[in-house]
């Protein structure tokens, strides 16, 4: 986004001052400090009042925090595990175990990719059917082995093409849903970045969800609304906005249970801050699910997902 | 897939005209044929064969016995949580199918019996905003599973939709965890589930609760599958056989046990539910 890019161009510029400070000995300190005055105040403006589609791009910000960045920073040892044992391993939807303080947990996570070279692997994030079966298999395996599961949600949606279309990727989304809805362990899903339509919900059907501050989440991407609806792929700023995509809105209508704020400006901005509020938000949502019996953390699981809709009776009056 | 090569796609016709005229011109063979001889026949073409589409009173008339169908379907709409506008309002919309179809919103369902078996039995209707799946139509899938549990009886779905209602937004797609969700309950007290997938079953109703089922038949000419053609091709650009997502794509690669002709699917279902008999 442009305002962002002036921001930048701030940023380097008191950067570059703060080099002359240094090496030159001249005064700059007064400077420096009312250019900083400055750029907290714009980005204070700029970042207070974004629209849906900034938060949009926000969330898929190139240098946004992806789910290995966090993975690293959070948990200890993370063990990789490879191939669904049917048609391969899928790069765009890691699982693993790994140790988080006291815990063992098991994680499902989409990853999207830097470089190009690395995106030709991930495919941007977009999970193909191999990958929600391993996922299926790493549930099997959390279940068997009482280790909670803990997903991180970044994927544009699952992966559109012939050849997961031929190993029936809707099949595969269907069955990774039903079995989260009944696993027998505590389920944690965080929407990290981009919270794309059936593909992300196929690892995010939870105890508790939970978004950072830009991340969003949607049954359909802006631009898939606008060319669906609005006949226009161009209004996608448009149906960014009516799709209430937000994590904030997302709060409000009661579908996510916590926001975790990220600086201004950012996950990118401060990762490590923001990792660190994703650590302690996982934490306490654990914490907090591990004293429940697992029969009635399945139930209250159920409840919620079995009371989610919005629909009112007929009135018979007006009918 | 050589022996598909060759073969002719069913198609089923979408814009199905509603109009008061006698007469109706098959889109397939262009022949006029007699409007109450095609509703006769099953929407299906006397002349060529190609398949009208049913409404889900329709499809209900043509699978129960007669006479048996006790409508269940809850007196609920949709609201509106998102004050959804697009190219108008969703209110509007949802208003505008419901005088067009006389039905709360895309999915009916009720108690009835197949060859005096009793089963519950839910239809979705695609001429109300596409078959969509939102808030009304998963809670009535939910509702059409406990009423199913309740009386230890078969679950029948079926399909016709375009997937997950884009008006209702995150609701629509949680639509997705609820119904599948509420599948287990089905298995949990040993009540089997037919999922019957007709043209179209796709998007987040094919990546639900339609591809759940114990059994899953495919109507002839049902188009199964998660992302469309469009999609695909504009996202990716990918070359898509002519024969993909049709009901012989779906047998070939293993998303369904059976295709079955629309004439045919009253005694199909007969037959699969005779296996299971009433639960005890």
């Amino acid at each position: 986004m442009s305002d962002e890019r002036t921001l930048d161009l701030l940023e380097t510029k008191i950067e570059e001052l703060r080099k002359l400070n240094e090496v030159d000995g001249m005064d700059l300190a007064k400077e420096i400090a009312r250019l900083e005055r400055k750029l907290e105040d714009l980005r204070r403006e700029l970042y207070s009042s974004l629209t849906d589609w900034e938060r949009v791009r926000l969330a898929r910000h190139p240098k946004r925090p992806y789910a290995l960045d966090y993975i690293g920073e959070i948990f200890d040892g993370f063990y990789e595990l490879h191939g669904d044992r049917i048609a391969g391993d899928d790069r765009a939807l890691l699982s693993g175990i790994a140790r988080f303080d006291g815990r063992r947990i098991m994680v499902l996570a989409q990853q999207k990719g830097r470089s190009t070279e690395e995106n030709k692997e991930r495919f941007f994030g977009m999970a193909r059917p191999q990958g929600y079966r391993k996922g299926l298999r790493a549930m099997a395996m959390a279940e068997r082995f009482g280790f909670p599961l803990v997903t991180l949600i970044d994927t544009p949606g699952a992966y559109p093409g012939l050849e997961g279309e031929a190993l029936n990727i809707g099949g595969a989304i269907a069955e990774s849903l039903a079995t989260m809805a009944h696993l027998r362990v505590p389920i944690v899903s965080t929407v990290i970045g981009e919270g794309g339509s059936g593909g992300a919900l196929a690892i995010g059907v939870a105890d508790r969800v939970l978004m950072l501050e830009n991340a969003v989440y949607s049954v359909i991407s802006p631009e898939g609304a606008a060319a669906i609806l609005w006949k226009d792929r161009d209004r996608a700023k448009e149906a960014a906005a009516a799709l209430g995509l937000t994590a904030s809105r997302l709060l409000d209508l009661g579908l996510v249970d916590e926001v975790i704020p990220e600086p201004l400006g950012g996950a990118h901005k401060d990762f490590p801050a923001t990792a660190a509020a994703l650590r302690s938000s996982l934490a306490d949502h654990l914490d907090d699910l591990a004293v429940l019996p697992i029969a009635d953390l399945v139930e209250r699981r159920y409840a919620r997902y079995r009371a989610t809709g919005r629909f009112r009776p007929i009135d018979p009056a007006s009918e | 897939m050589a022996i598909f090569k060759e073969r002719q796609y069913l198609r089923v016709d979408v814009d199905q005209e509603r109009d008061e005229s006698l007469w109706m011109k098959c889109k397939s063979c262009g022949e006029l044929v007699f409007k109450r001889r095609v509703r006769e026949n099953n929407n299906i073409c006397p002349n060529c064969g190609m398949y009208f589409f049913h409404t889900a009173v329709e499809r209900i008339a043509s699978l129960v016995d007669d006479g048996s169908y006790d409508d269940r379907t809850e007196p609920i709409v949709a609201d509106d949580p998102l004050s959804f506008v697009d190219s108008r309002p969703y209110e509007e919309r949802i208003e505008e199918a419901r005088e067009k179809t006389g039905m709360g919103d895309a999915i009916v369902f009720g108690k009835a019996k197949i060859e005096a078996i009793p089963i519950v039995i839910a239809v979705m209707d695609f001429r109300f905003v596409g078959g969509s799946m939102g808030s009304v139509v998963g809670e009535q899938v939910c509702r059409a599973i406990e009423t199913a549990v309740e009386d230890r009886v078969p679950f029948v779905l079926v399909s016709s939709s375009g997937g997950a209602r884009l008006q209702e937004g995150l609701f629509s797609l949680l639509q997705m965890a609820k119904t599948a969700a509420a599948r287990q309950r089905l298995a949990d007290a040993g009540v089997p589930f037919i999922s019957v997938m007709t043209y179209p079953t796709s998007g987040g109703v094919q990546a639900s609760i339609a591809s759940l089922g114990d059994v899953i038949i495919a109507e002839r000419g049902a188009m199964i599958g998660f992302a469309g053609r469009r999609v695909i091709q504009n996202t990716i650009a990918q070359d898509l056989p002519d024969h993909f997502q049709t009901d012989a794509f779906a047998f070939e690669h293993g998303f369904v046990d059976r295709v079955v002709a629309r004439e045919e699917l009253r005694d199909e279902l007969a037959t699969v539910l005779g296996f299971f008999g009433e639960a005890s």
